[in-house]
């Protein structure tokens, strides 16, 4: 299915976050300019209402605006602070939601950039529809030539095209839109949208049918039913998937947008009651401060950031090839709790190869080995040229005997091997089919051959392993068998670990496979997955992920095909294959563009970097409100009660350097943080009590701690502008 | 060496509660979940009407559980507008409208707030039909809401949460009234009055007479504190010969108020099939509790005046027989859970010991917090921590199987805005209402400045908080405050009740998801630890202001 993709799964984890660097490492102060005339564009109050706690900044800073204006007026309005005190606290204020707007865009921005180039492939072709297409008497549309009754083909734009239409795609042009090829087969350039240079095959019927607007054939003329309607193709999705035209929040950003803006009201409430309670006392707080101090306690860092982080996720997994229908889904993948995955090419590579020569009793064991060496040299199957490894590895490096005569695999023998100049012939096959040739030739196997031939197969079976029998017809008519050779299937390195991470996460890997309950049981435990599902159907499938989730598991899986769709649609996160039909890539609410079903795992590690990326800098925000209650409660009350100045353990030079530090802290933090937004927090698969307690040391007492830290400082400088 | 004094009073509660904590835990486990209802059970319900073993759902629950208090209101109201011709009213005439209402909202509200003097306001058949019966009722109604939200959680696919018919039977019946028919005994026996005496004519010691009001106190005493309640027979409440005569009724009482709220952790973790996720909620509740009392003995014991602190702290509005620890440990308790209860006057305290009082309140009494609202009001905070903190484990949050969703999150969220809002604008209102501000500085205040200050922030707290205690300085008896505080009392109480029960509706439709070596572990150290920050961090961040300008601004000194 995918054996072009080999990728060595232990490095994709280290790839994600060296990826990202290195995106990230264009200069963050680049990235930054080159948003900027977008950020500015969200001050758009219809814009900034989206987001309630900016807002809440936004107005705020357009409030002091105002105030500063009308107090250059009335310097009475002052309250006895310097003039330009309010203006400055407007200036940061604005540039708080401007760093907001920034993290935004910047997030935005990187989509943007492969958003144009997608956008580049949707350019008009010429298509070949084909009208009046039959079927069954034309099949390939070869049209008039053909004679009576048959279709004729028109030109027209590719952006007339409807559902249904037919279309003739020949070699050298480009496809003009998604579909599935119902007649024919042809090399595919797909680097378009995979980035992938090598030419991938699609033909009609089967798995591998579809393809997708804007790639070009290569080889051979193909028959195209669109399955798109028009400006609905597969690149358009993804280009809105990527530009995040459409993004909706997640039911989490719902819920945390729920708590956010549960905290601003109360903020708000406190902030709005502060003046008549220190009326009680004789005490009052300027208007200027009062605001600072509202959007100090707001949760700022949070708001202004959350939509980057979700962004970013996104962008995340686009980087790594995988373009989900929803921010949903990558949420989804976090909470995954169960993994089907398809044995051959996910855990093992696609296919067998050779690792033991068992020779049968009384036969020589270098014979057997010659024998199976020699009859797979000229074999070109990597089962074949397997074989001729593992003999080498045995000190037998054999030549190609010259005048020796391949026998080359039938469907009917089901037998391959080599008939030597000398007369002798080898062949290797299948137990049956070696027994069957035995019999036609009319040799004869002993009850002891067969019963020791039998238990090593079995034998094989049993340790998951495929036997490939060896006999030989000497020149003298007389035929024996030599020994069997163990083909088994090989796991991919590096994946047991990555399983036993996956168990430390609390995921469970559930292996798929056509395979023998036997084999299935021995491949199983030596990958170190939980569980199997043997001689699996697409229906098991279904049934499994239903019973996963009736105990309240959710479920990820992989799929390709189109009696793959039902389970797709059913699981939580489906990621159909690129390769696939489109029937699989409309039932999953992922696409991976590399085909490659190992990227599940990474999938679900991208998703739960998204979610801790969003825990910890929730965290961090609300724990900031500590400090910068201990800048400016006491710096607003401590005329009035010198005995508060206990509190103001920073040592804060004056009131009104107290609370001008307080809020550049706290429009600076976000700009500090936009690198951890985009790149995300680092993740490592462990239990949950070791990263949560991380996590809560890092983000949460670190939380605490910065700001006492970053206004302490900010203060030693703010003390140096006149008057404060 | 007060410390140490402090200590042993702690321990000693500590490993009596920790000896009640499984057998009351597990019998409460019992009563809410068992499918038999006893004989007399059967009868009420024939009479009231009540298919028993039919749930209803969160609305249903919700709809009977309001009209039920609200014809808790009506009756007890009726009931002191017609006081004078009842019998052993002792001739009080019938209470006045205003103070009726204020006085049937406190009590139905678990609040016991007391506008009144009791010893001169009502008699008998009121304290006794009509107060003992909601200090019984209100408490039930508390602890069935924390236990409708528990099988929200421990429930699966449910559309049903319980039948609050039955909670509220089973609980005051099986529940509150055995305990309070053996605690009154004892306490009878300790030396707490219980008769039909009335005024009884004393000659005292320097020569003169005076007329000393008895009664049924001890009925009364009893359930007032294991129902955490706190409305006092007598206007000095438990600080009172007649109602806490000793220390060994002292210790009882402190034990009365803290079993219930205690033990139903217990309850909870039993329900939930995990007793270990009730010993952290426990957890916290411990620590919160502990810190807060050696805050208060530390407050009370080294003041700032050395003469106070070397005459061994302060004494002022304290009992000589309880002195600081057994004042403070009642207090503490008092305050924590949503009792009211007072053995020493709150009011007299140093400006930072009644801070913690007040800010026992402020964390929304959690510590443990009034019968069943201790609970349940602890259990939304452990989903606000849950959800801040949960998704750094990755994955989005979830408290014992239940995901936290945006539904999930808006009840919780609206829960928590409820208190602080309504002390907050109660006490700015209070001071930016003209004709409000005239009243507080003429009439209800003696005190001026930051102490004045904190005695209306005191009386808003307790109201909005359902404790019912007071910093004694204020006369709340006016317009204002009695309108205010009354309101304060109604939505401190009913609309948190209402988020809750729809909280558990929600949670109850949910299925459960599995634990894994994934989830967020919320029966562990690191959670308790946790809760008690979020819990602390939310209301120190609503009230460090308010708390400013009043105990802070007068009690540090610089």
């Amino acid at each position: 299915m995918t054996s072009a993709t080999v990728n060595d799964v232990a490095n994709n984890a280290n790839s994600i976050v060296s990826d990202v660097n290195q995106s990230n490492n264009k200069s963050l102060g680049a990235m930054l300019g080159k948003s900027l005339p977008d950020a500015c564009r969200k001050f758009d109050p219809r814009n900034m209402v989206h987001n309630p706690v900016m807002f809440i900044v936004w107005v705020g800073a357009a409030f002091l605006t105002l105030l500063g204006i009308f107090q250059i007026f009335d310097g009475s309005l002052a309250n006895g602070e310097p003039v330009y005190f309010t203006w400055i606290v407007a200036v940061v204020l604005w540039l708080t939601v401007l760093f907001a707007n920034l993290a935004e865009a910047v997030a935005e921005g990187r989509g943007k950039a492969q958003a144009d180039a997608l956008r580049k492939t949707r350019t008009t072709t010429p298509a070949h529809i084909v009208k009046g297409y039959d079927e069954k008497n034309d099949p390939d549309a070869r049209g008039p030539e053909k004679g009576e009754g048959s279709a004729y083909i028109e030109e027209i734009p590719s952006s007339d095209l409807k559902l249904g239409d037919v279309v003739v795609v020949a070699a050298g042009e480009l496809i003009p839109g998604d579909g599935d090829i119902i007649s024919g087969i042809a090399s595919v350039d797909e680097s378009a949208i995979t980035g992938e240079s090598a030419p991938v095959i699609r033909e009609s019927g089967g798995d591998r049918s579809s393809v997708t607007g804007g790639t070009r054939v290569l080889s051979d003329r193909i028959v195209v039913r669109i399955t798109q309607k028009p400006g609905e193709s597969f690149v358009d999705k993804m280009i809105a998937l990527v530009e995040g035209a459409n993004r909706q929040k997640t039911p989490n950003e719902i819920a945390l947008d729920v708590l956010l803006s549960s905290l601003t009201i109360i903020f708000l409430v406190v902030v709005l009651c502060i003046n008549p309670q220190a009326s009680s006392v004789d005490a009052s707080v300027s208007l200027t401060v009062l605001i600072a101090l509202l959007v100090c306690l707001i949760p700022t860092t949070i708001g202004a950031l959350l939509s980057a982080i979700g962004i970013a996720g996104m962008d995340r997994l686009v980087q790594r090839n995988v373009l989900a229908t929803s921010g949903r889904a990558i949420e989804a993948a976090g909470d995954v709790t169960t993994l089907l995955l398809d044995k051959t090419g996910t855990i093992t590579y696609g296919n067998r190869q050779a690792s033991e020569f068992h020779a049968l009793p009384g036969v020589d064991h270098a014979e057997m080995v010659k024998a199976a060496a020699l009859s797979s040299l000229a074999d070109s199957t990597p089962e074949g040229q397997s074989i001729v490894a593992l003999a080498k590895t045995e000190g037998f490096d054999l030549d190609e005997v010259p005048g020796a005569v391949d026998v080359a695999f039938t469907a009917e023998t089901r037998m391959s091997g080599l008939d030597l100049p000398n007369g002798d012939r080898i062949r290797k096959g299948a137990t049956s089919a070696v027994e069957a040739w035995i019999d036609k030739e009319g040799g004869t196997m002993t009850v002891e051959v067969r019963d020791a031939l039998h238990e090593k197969v079995n034998f094989i079976s049993g340790q998951g392993g495929t036997p490939l029998v060896v006999a030989e017809q000497y020149a003298n008519g007389e035929v024996k068998v030599l020994g069997v050779v163990q083909l088994k299937d090989v796991v991919k390195k590096g994946l047991k670990e990555r399983f036993a991470d996956l168990r430390k996460m609390g995921i469970r890997t559930v292996m798929v496979t056509g395979d023998n309950p036997l084999t299935a049981k021995a491949i199983a435990k030596e990958a170190g997955v939980d569980d199997f599902i043997a001689e699996a159907k697409p229906e098991d499938k279904l049934a499994y992920i239903k019973k996963e989730q009736a105990n309240g598991q959710l479920v990820a899986m992989t799929g390709d095909g189109t009696n793959d769709a039902p389970a797709l649609a059913q699981s939580d996160v489906g990621v159909a294959m690129n390769s696939g039909t489109s029937a699989a890539k409309e039932a999953g609410n992922m696409v991976d563009l590399d085909s490659d079903p190992t990227k599940l795992i990474d999938i679900v590690q991208i998703g739960k970097q998204l979610l801790i990326t969003r825990g910890a800098l929730t965290t961090f925000s609300i724990a900031n409100d500590v400090a910068k209650y201990f800048a400016i409660i006491p710096a607003m009350f401590m005329e009035k009660f010198p005995g508060l100045g206990v509190l103001n353990i920073m040592g804060l030079h004056s009131s009104l350097s107290a609370v001008l530090s307080a809020i550049i802290f706290n429009a600076i933090i976000i700009v500090l943080l936009i690198p951890l937004a985009l790149k995300g927090v680092k993740y490592r698969a462990e239990a949950s009590e070791k990263i949560l307690g991380r996590n809560l040391s890092i983000y949460g007492l670190g939380g605490i701690a910065a700001p006492f830290v970053g206004i302490w400082i900010i203060d030693l400088f703010v003390r140096l502008i006149p008057g404060f | 060496m007060v410390y140490l004094f402090a200590i042993m009073a702690f321990a000693l509660i500590a490993i009596i509660l920790a000896a009640i904590y499984k057998p009351l835990g597990d019998y409460m486990y019992n009563v809410v979940t068992s499918d038999k209802d006893l004989f007399f059970e059967k009868w009420i319900y024939r009479i009231v009407g009540v298919d028993s073993k039919k749930g209803q759902t969160w609305k249903a629950y919700l709809r009977a559980l309001l009209g039920f208090s609200l014809l808790s209101v009506l009756v007890l109201y009726l009931l002191q507008r017609v006081q004078q011709w009842l019998p052993f009213s002792l001739g009080f005439p019938n209470v006045e409208g205003p103070l009726a209402f204020n006085t049937a909202a406190s009590f139905v509200t678990n609040t016991n707030w007391q506008s009144y003097s009791p010893d001169v306001t009502l008699g008998y058949t009121v304290q006794f039909a009509g107060l003992t019966v909601q200090n019984f009722v209100s408490a039930a109604v508390g602890i069935a809401v924390a236990i409708a939200l528990v099988r929200g959680i421990a429930w699966r696919k449910s559309e049903t949460i319980g039948n609050f018919w039955v909670d509220l039977t089973r609980i005051t019946l099986r529940i509150l009234m055995p305990i309070a028919i053996v605690m009154g005994v004892i306490l009878i026996a300790l030396g707490v009055a219980q008769n039909f005496a009335g005024f009884v004519d004393v000659n005292t010691v320097a020569g003169g007479t005076q007329k000393i009001m008895q009664g049924p106190v001890a009925s009364q005493e009893v359930i007032k504190e294991l129902g955490t309640n706190g409305g006092g027979f007598f206007n000095a409440n438990s600080s009172h010969p007649y109602e806490n005569p000793n220390m060994w009724t002292n210790l009882i009482e402190i034990l009365l108020m803290l079993c219930i709220p205690v033990a139903l952790t217990r309850t909870f973790g039993r329900m939930v099939g995990d007793i270990r996720q009730g010993y952290a909620l426990l957890g916290a509740m411990v620590i919160l509790f502990g810190a807060s009392f050696f805050f208060v003995v530390t407050a009370e014991s080294f003041s700032v005046d050395p003469i106070t602190t070397l005459t061994g702290g302060s004494m002022e509005g304290k009992e000589t027989r309880f002195g600081i620890v057994w004042s403070g440990l009642f207090g503490t308790t008092s305050t924590s859970t949503s009792t009211g209860a007072v053995n020493s006057m709150h009011d007299s305290y140093t400006a930072l010991g009644g801070m913690m009082y007040m800010l026992n309140m402020m964390l929304g009494e959690v510590s443990p917090g009034g019968v069943g609202a201790g609970l349940y009001g602890i259990l939304v905070m452990a989903i606000v921590a849950v959800f801040i903190a949960g998704l750094m484990v990755g994955r989005t949050p979830e408290y014992i199987g239940k995901k936290i969703g945006p539904r999930e999150m808006k009840m919780a969220s609206l829960y928590f805005l409820v208190m602080p809002i309504t002390v907050v604008a109660g006490v700015a209102l209070s001071f930016a209402v003209p004709f409000a501000r005239q009243s507080i500085f003429d009439t209800s205040l003696n005190n001026s400045g930051s102490h004045g200050f904190s005695e209306v922030v005191y009386a808003f707290t307790s109201a909005a908080n359902n404790n019912g205690s007071a910093f004694a300085g204020i006369t709340a008896d006016t317009p204002w405050l009695d309108t205010m505080l009354g309101l304060a009392v109604l939505l401190g109480r009913f609309l948190p009740i209402a988020l809750v029960i729809a909280l558990a509706g929600s949670l109850a439709k949910q299925d459960k998801v599995p634990e894994t070596s994934g989830t967020m572990k919320t029966d562990n150290g690191l959670f308790v630890v946790l809760l008690v920050f979020v819990i602390v961090l939310i209301s120190a961040l609503t009230f460090f202001p308010t708390l400013a300008l009043g105990p802070l601004a007068e009690g540090l000194v610089a």
